[in-house]
C-alpha cells in the first residue's frame, strides 16, 4: 500500500507540474490565444509576446545537433558492438561514457571560451567565405550562434545516442552477422546492408530520445546561442531557445502577463518533449524486444 | 538404432577408398592435415587429419563440446569473428591452404555455410537470395537468373515464386532453412557447410532438408555437423566421429570411415560405445 503510494509520486508530480503550468500561464493563454505560438515579437515593455523565435530556435538547434551527432553515434555503436577490437572498444566506450559525466555548465564554459573561437576561425569564417551565397549558410559569422549551440548540443547528446544505439545493435541476432560474413560480405557490407537495416527502428528511437534531451538542455545552450529573440535567417545567426529565455528572464518578469508568458513557453516545451519521448519509447521498445 | 539396414545405403562403391582408382587425390575436396585449433590459450581441436571427398556428404558426429562446430568453422574461416582464435596445421582446398589464405571473401563464396538457426535478413525473399550475387556486382539479369536457379535448387521455388517481394520473415522455419540454403547456392559455391541445419525443425521439415541434401550432393560437396546419429546414417556417405579428449580437454578425431562401415563395424571401441548409446 505504502509502496504503491510511493510509486505513484512520480506520475502525480508530472501531472501536478503540467497542471500548475497550465493554470499559471492562463493569463497569457487567454490574452494571446493560439497567436502566441506564431507571434514573432517578444517585447516585455509593450507586453507583446510571441513564441515563434524560441520554438524555431529550439527545434532548429536540436535538429542540427542531431544531424551532426547521429553519424558519429552510429559509428560509436558499431565499434562498441564489435566482437573483436577490445582495446579500441574500451577506449571508445569509456570516452563516450565520460562525456555523459561532464556537467552541462562546464560544457557551456568550454564551448564559450574554447570551442566557439576555434569553430569561428576554422569553420564559420571559411564556410561563409565560400558558401555564403547559400541563404542558410550566409554571414556574418559569429562566435555565439545557432551553429555553435548545435555543435555543443551534438557533443552532449552523443553518450545517449551511442549507448542506446549500441544496445540496439547488440540486440541484432548474432546469426545475421554470421550469415552475412559467411556469404562473403566485408565488415562494411555486413554492417551497412544487414546490421544497420535490422537496427534501424531502434537507432531512430535513440535519435528521438537524444532529441528529447537536446530540446530541454538549458545552460550550455544559453551560454553560446547568442540569445536574440529573432527567427534566425542563417545557422550562423544568433538565436534563442524556449529553455534559454525562461532561464534568462524569470528573475525580471513582473506583472500578471510577463511571467504567464514565460510559463506558457515552459508548457510548450514540456508538451513537445513529452510527445518526442513517447515516440522514442515506442520505437525503441518495438525494435529491441523481438530481437531477444 | 537396431535396424541399421533401413538406413539409406550410401554410394558404397565410390565412397570406399580402397576401391577407388589411384586418382584419389583429385577426388578430395578438403584435405585436413594435423589441424589444431585454439581459443586464446585453450586448445579446442588436436591434430585432426582426414580428407573430405568431392560431391559426397560428409557427416561430423560426436557429443556436445567435442569441437564439431569449431572444425566446421575452420573451413570457411568463420572463426575470424572470434577474438584471439587461431588454427594450426593446414586445410588444403584446391591447393590453397584455408588456414593461411588471405582471400577470405572469395573463400567464403566458394565454401558456403548454413547455420543451425535460419537468419533471414530484414529484406524481401528475393533480396535475401540476391544478397551474395549483388556483393559480387552481378548485373540484374544475372542476379534474377541466380535467384530463380537457387530457389529451385533449394526446392523452395514453387512455394515462393509468386511472392518474391514479401518479407523473408513471413516464411516458416523449414522454408527459412531452405531459404538459407538458396542464399548460399546463389553464388555457385563448391562446398556447403551445414551446422546442425535441422535441429530447430520439425520431423517433416527435417526430411525435406535431408532429401534436398542428397539431391545437392550430385553437384556440391556437403559437410554436415549433426548431433543426430540417425540423420548422419541416413544422409551421409562418410562419417567422422569426434570425441573430447578428457585428459587434455580438447576435441579429437576418433574415426573417419564410410558411413555404413562406421555404423556397422566401428573399428574403435569408443565409436561403438557412442553409436550404440553406451556413451556416458
Amino acid at each position: 500500500m505504502l509502496t504503491t503510494a510511493a510509486a505513484l509520486v512520480a506520475p502525480l508530480l508530472v501531472l501536478a507540474i503540467v497542471l500548475v503550468l497550465a493554470v499559471q500561464s492562463a493569463p497569457a493563454v487567454t490574452r494571446f490565444g493560439p497567436g502566441f505560438l506564431f507571434g514573432t515579437s517578444w517585447n516585455p515593455v509593450t507586453l507583446e509576446f510571441g513564441a515563434l523565435p524560441f520554438i524555431v530556435g529550439t527545434l532548429a538547434s536540436s535538429a542540427i545537433a542531431l544531424a551532426l551527432a547521429v553519424p558519429v553515434g552510429v559509428a560509436v555503436a558499431l565499434v562498441l558492438a564489435e566482437p573483436g577490437a577490445r582495446g579500441l572498444r574500451g577506449a571508445v566506450g569509456t570516452g563516450v561514457e565520460l562525456l555523459a559525466a561532464i556537467p552541462s555548465v562546464v560544457y557551456g564554459v568550454w564551448a564559450l571560451y574554447v570551442m566557439a573561437p576555434f569553430v569561428y576561425l576554422h569553420v564559420e569564417v571559411p564556410v561563409v567565405q565560400r558558401l555564403g551565397w547559400i541563404g542558410a549558410l550566409s554571414g556574418p559569422p559569429r562566435q555565439t550562434s545557432l551553429f555553435t549551440a548545435s555543435l555543443v548540443l551534438a557533443i552532449m547528446v552523443l553518450p545517449t545516442l551511442g549507448a542506446i544505439s549500441r544496445d540496439v545493435v547488440r540486440a541484432v541476432p548474432k546469426g545475421l552477422r554470421e550469415s552475412a560474413v559467411a556469404l562473403g560480405a566485408t565488415w562494411w557490407e555486413t554492417n551497412w546492408k544487414v546490421i544497420l537495416p535490422a537496427a534501424r527502428g531502434g537507432i531512430f528511437g535513440a535519435g528521438v530520445l537524444a532529441l528529447g534531451r537536446a530540446l530541454g538542455e538549458t545552460i550550455a545552450v544559453t551560454m553560446v546561442i547568442g540569445n536574440r529573440p529573432d527567427v534566425p535567417a542563417s545557422i550562423f545567426a544568433p538565436a534563442y531557445t524556449l529553455a534559454s529565455v525562461i532561464a534568462n528572464e524569470f528573475t525580471e518578469a513582473t506583472g500578471p502577463v510577463y511571467p504567464a508568458a514565460l510559463l506558457e513557453l515552459g508548457l510548450v516545451l514540456i508538451l513537445v518533449t513529452f510527445a518526442i519521448n513517447l515516440l522514442a519509447l515506442l520505437l525503441v521498445r518495438r525494435s529491441v524486444e523481438p530481437a531477444r | 538404432m537396431s535396424d541399421l539396414s533401413a538406413f539409406r545405403q550410401p554410394v558404397v562403391q565410390a565412397a570406399r577408398p580402397e576401391l577407388r582408382a589411384v586418382a584419389g587425390i583429385s577426388q578430395n575436396k578438403l584435405r585436413i592435415k594435423e589441424l589444431s585449433f585454439y581459443y586464446d590459450r585453450t586448445r579446442a581441436l588436436k591434430d585432426l587429419t582426414f580428407d573430405i571427398p568431392e560431391r559426397r556428404i560428409t557427416a561430423i558426429i560426436g557429443p556436445s563440446g567435442c569441437g564439431k562446430s569449431t572444425l566446421l568453422r575452420v573451413f570457411n574461416r568463420m572463426y575470424d569473428l572470434v577474438p584471439r582464435a587461431r588454427a594450426q596445421g593446414s586445410v588444403l582446398f584446391e591447393g590453397e591452404d584455408i588456414v593461411t589464405t588471405r582471400r577470405l571473401l572469395e573463400l567464403r563464396q566458394r565454401i558456403g555455410m548454413v547455420f543451425q538457426r535460419p537468419s533471414p535478413f530484414p529484406m524481401s525473399i528475393r533480396d535475401n537470395v540476391a544478397f551474395a550475387p549483388r556483393l559480387l556486382g552481378w548485373g540484374s539479369a544475372r542476379v534474377k537468373e541466380a535467384v530463380a536457379r537457387s530457389l529451385q535448387a533449394a526446392a523452395l521455388w514453387d512455394e515462393v515464386k509468386d511472392r518474391l517481394g514479401d518479407s523473408a520473415t513471413s516464411l516458416s522455419g523449414g522454408q527459412l532453412q531452405r531459404l538459407s540454403i538458396a542464399r548460399c547456392l546463389a553464388v555457385n559455391p563448391e562446398v556447403i557447410l551445414m551446422d546442425e541445419p535441422c535441429s530447430a525443425l520439425d520431423p517433416i521439415a527435417t526430411l525435406k532438408i535431408e532429401d534436398l541434401m542428397v539431391e545437392l550432393a550430385r553437384d556440391y560437396t556437403i559437410v554436415i555437423v549433426t548431433h543426430n546419429m540417425q540423420q548422419a546414417a541416413r544422409v551421409s556417405d562418410n562419417t567422422a566421429f569426434m570425441l573430447m579428449n578428457q585428459a587434455e580437454r580438447c576435441g579429437e578425431l576418433i574415426e573417419f570411415a564410410p558411413t555404413h562401415e562406421l555404423f556397422n563395424q566401428p573399428r574403435d571401441r569408443r565409436t561403438e560405445d557412442y553409436i550404440t548409446g553406451r556413451f556416458g
